[in-house]
Formats: structure tokens, sequence, C-alpha cells
């Protein structure tokens, strides 16, 4: 967990979560999640039938990965909160890099927390992810 | 949705934590799961989504015996989508995730039995360039535990497009 006396408003962590995403990395996401929409593992499916260029990641393995360099950097079992919208789609090949951002550090009725704001981009520098999130810091 | 049994299980949480990059060991070592704070194996924070592994229904899983699934086999699609199984969880061949929020009101451990229960939440319209007319609707999952205490609020906003998303 965090400490209150290392952090202020505006530090930032950052990481790469994934690099040139494989379609079977997607297919793992589909068996583990039990989400098995064949826009995300089907090619022939999705580009004759759906009209898609390709398949596509879920967006919540978006958020998993995501969810990834959060917990990396609040710690484990810290989150009191983590939501996010999907701003674009998630391609094969693509190269997400995942930022958190300290916003405020705040007392709750059970003790402080930071609120970080989220953001995952793809190598155009696209968004793909905005979201919030609370976790619990040690005072 | 209701799910009266989600098994939450150490090899479901290392498959999960592996599919999202995830290698931190407290979602695959017991030994030093054990020695953390929370004295055992935790589930990563999307991870309530995997619920729909304990859902009879779900329908973004084929039925055993393959019947009705809409994905390609001998021709591009097995069947078509059923229109109105949308629901915040994703969709149907032009229903998308739009967004996804948890509120964390204990940890979630390898061991606990969990239900769940979905309620629907707000809808509304949107008009747009890349996909024509949007139909949001949201779904308020509550997970409980074996003691019946709530530990996951999961809000889910699905939206149906018009057409295929430009990107």
């Amino acid at each position: 967990m965090l400490k209150e006396n290392e952090i202020k408003v505006g530090d930032t962590h950052s990481s790469v979560l994934v690099e040139d995403l494989k379609r079977t990395q997607i297919v793992q996401y589909a068996g583990a999640s039990g989400d098995y929409n064949p826009l995300h593992t089907d090619e022939i499916f999705t580009t004759q039938i759906a009209g898609y260029p390709s398949v596509f990641a879920h967006g919540m393995l978006s958020m998993g990965l995501t969810g990834t360099m959060l917990t990396d950097y609040v710690g484990d079992g810290a989150l009191k909160k983590y939501g996010v919208r999907f701003t674009n789609q998630v391609w094969p090949g693509d190269t997400l890099t995942g930022k958190a951002t300290i916003i405020e550090i705040r007392q709750e009725d059970d003790g402080k927390v930071i609120d970080l704001m989220i953001e995952t981009t793809n190598q155009d520098n696209v968004s793909v992810i905005t979201g919030n999130a609370t976790a619990k810091i040690e005072s | 949705m209701a799910i009266d049994k989600f098994l939450v299980e150490a090899s479901h949480i290392m498959m999960f934590a592996r599919s999202v990059g995830d290698a931190n060991p407290i979602y695959h070592d017991e030994e030093y799961a054990k020695r953390t704070d929370s004295g055992g194996i935790i589930a990563p924070p999307t991870f309530a989504q995997s619920s729909a592994q304990f859902d009879p229904d779900y329908f973004l899983r084929p039925k055993i015996g393959g019947e009705g699934w809409f994905g390609s086999g001998k021709e591009a699609t097995g069947s078509k989508p059923s229109k109105d199984s949308g629901g915040g969880g994703g969709g149907a061949a032009m229903g998308l995730h739009a967004e996804q929020h948890f509120e964390y009101h204990m940890t979630l451990k390898a061991g606990d039995v969990l239900t769940a229960t979905t309620k629907p939440g707000n809808s509304w319209e949107k008009e747009s360039k890349r996909a024509g007319k949007l139909k949001f609707s949201e779904s308020v999952t509550e997970y409980r535990n074996q003691d019946g205490e709530l530990v996951i609020t999961a809000t889910g906003v699905g939206v149906q497009t018009e057409r295929a998303v430009d990107s």
C-alpha cells in the first residue's frame, strides 16, 4: 500500500500493459472470463458478418490489463473503486500504455484514500480507456 | 441475470490473472499469499466479470451441442443473434461494452462463494457520427459472499449501435 508521506497530488505511475497484442491473448481472456463473443475470437464472423476490419479485444481485457498497472501501483487489496469508459477499440497488434495520476488525497470514514485518474493509450497515442479509481493508503 | 453459486477458485484466478498479463504471485502462489495481509490468494480487480462462467444461461457462451451459436462454422455465421439479449456485459453482434465500474466493499478471496443479482439501471440514447444511433443501458450487479456480505458492486453500461463502429 502507498504511504501518505511518500506521495503527492500529481504523482504518476505508468507502464506498458501489452506489446503487439496477440489474438491468442484475446482467446486466453475469452476462456478465463467466459465471454466467448465471436467478435473477439472469430475473424470470419467479425469481418464477414459484423463488418469490422478484424477481431478486437474485449473492453474488459483492456480494463483488466489496466488493472494490473493499477494494483502494481496502489498495492494488493487497496482498491475501493475502479471504473472506466471504453473510448476506442483495441485491435490485435496494438501496444498499450496505462497511466495513473493522483488527483486527490483525502480522508474517508475508515481512513485515508487517494483518487486517481486513469488513461490507457495505444501506440498512436489514442486513448482506449479513461477512468478513475480510489485506493486506500497508509497514513 | 442471477447467479446462485460463483465459486471463487485459485486455479480460475491464476488463469484470469495470466490473461490480463498479471504476474503478481498473490494471484497464484499460495505460500507467498499466506504471508501477505490478505492471508491467502485474492482475485484481481476485474475478476468478478468472470461470473459469466457460472451463469447457466449466459448468451455469449456456446451451449453444449453448439446449437444456435452465431459464430462461424461451415458458414460465416451459425445463426442470427437474439436481439433482446443485450445486458451490461458486452452484447451480441452490434452490442458493445461502453463503461464498467466496480466498487469493492471487501477483498475477494479464493474460497469465497458468491451469489450475484443484477438489476437494470438507467438507459439513454445518443447520436454518434461513428456508429449511428446509440442506445445505452446500465445494469447493476451485487456480489455477496457465503456470509451474505456485499463484496463487490459492479455497474456495466452496454451500448447497442446502429452499425459497426468506424475505426
